[in-house]
């Protein structure tokens, strides 16, 4: 028996759909601090690009097609955008809503930790004071490191890059 | 003469160099004093207040969520100390052209939640940037001695933005506690999530 060639389109049809539903649709992964470390220094062959935000935080949200652009366009470079939300709201719905919408193609992390922020802030980065938004560039090669505790301007991740490449 | 003048230079370029970058207070530094404008339209200054023995000075603004949820634990922290001898001073040190962080926001937030303390206008943020505030809200707590306004505490209010109900360490309460019955205060600098003060373009 043959199949029709109508079916078949129909077929590819539905596949592509699915795939396609699923390259939007990503969704961000819950981790401890632990976790995130663990991810962060496991990483020898890129530079690890960690940019702490929230849905509610209006820098963050303006300084993301920085992050985003830079995913895109630097394959040296690994770009982790760690939500905070949950430290003010156990739903991380609101987090999944936000990455459709804006349909997200950087890896989107959930911070998820149980004990207080003075607790932890501190082994993600020393001179963080917790605001919002703030970036981490990390080369785990020659183990420099910057960070930077407001939004970023147009240009200054790859100079951050070229710092620690350097 | 010119060798004098190059060595000055030199010397001047150095001492910029060196200059350490101002990160605001440490605990233990004195806390300078201010005039800022409240709500009511009135200038607010520590000096007014003779009687304290100290002061929660609170850094906040009316649109961040922490700030939001933590407004009827800061209420409450007046409510709690003001009778003994700490009262608590807001400053909304926020960009005033942000959206809902002008003058008329704040008037509108004082008089919503009936505010018993200062909400005072950091308008050029000086103050915000002498003390080192970086969240909202972010708390100082000023004791006075006969060395002037020390730095006491500086952090977060308490360790659950998320519930109130869920608090197990109270940081702002047991500073003053302690420094009313005359004990070193427990933890004296805490970190905690918040959002940024909105600074002005520079």
């Amino acid at each position: 028996m043959r199949t029709p060639p109508q079916n078949i389109l129909a077929l590819l049809v539905v596949m592509l759909a699915i795939t396609g539903s699923i390259a939007q649709t990503q969704e961000a992964n819950l981790v401890s601090v632990e976790q995130l470390q663990s991810a962060i220094r496991g990483d020898e062959s890129k530079i690890q690009v960690i940019n702490f935000w929230a849905t509610w935080c209006a820098p963050c949200v303006k300084e993301m097609p920085l992050l985003e652009k830079l995913h895109l366009s630097d394959n040296r470079v690994h770009v982790r955008l760690v939500s905070m939300d949950m430290d003010l709201d156990p739903n991380p719905e609101k987090v999944m809503a936000f990455i459709r919408r804006k349909k997200l193609l950087s890896e989107v992390l959930i911070l998820n930790e149980k004990g207080p922020s003075n607790e932890w802030i501190d082994r993600i980065e020393k001179t963080w004071s917790g605001a919002l938004p703030a970036t981490l560039v990390v080369n785990n090669r020659n183990g420099k490191r910057k960070f930077i505790e407001r939004q970023l301007q147009e240009g200054e991740l790859e100079k951050l890059i070229d710092e620690v490449n350097n | 003469m010119r060798k004098g003048w190059i060595l000055l230079g030199i010397l001047s370029a150095a001492l910029t160099a060196f200059r350490p970058s101002f990160t605001g207070y440490e605990i233990g530094d004195t806390a300078t004093d201010f005039k800022l404008k409240n709500v009511d339209g009135t200038s607010v200054s520590l000096a007014d207040y003779k009687d304290a023995k100290g002061f929660i000075v609170v850094f906040d603004c009316n649109t961040c969520p922490y700030s939001k949820a933590y407004n009827s634990r800061i209420i409450a922290l007046n409510e709690k100390y003001v009778s003994k001898g700490f009262p608590l001073i807001a400053i909304n040190a926020s960009d005033n052209s942000s959206p809902g962080e002008s003058t008329d926001d704040n008037i509108s937030k004082a008089k919503k939640h009936t505010y018993k303390f200062p909400y005072l206008i950091d308008e050029t943020q000086g103050i915000a940037r002498a003390y080192g505030a970086t969240n909202t809200p972010h708390v100082f707590v000023l004791n006075r001695t006969p060395q002037g306004l020390k730095v006491a505490y500086i952090g977060t209010i308490d360790d659950n933005p998320r519930s109130p109900d869920k608090v197990t360490v109270r940081y702002v309460e047991d500073a003053i506690d302690a420094l009313l019955s005359g004990k070193e205060v427990p933890v004296k600098k805490t970190k905690a999530i918040g959002c940024t003060i909105k600074w002005k373009p520079a």
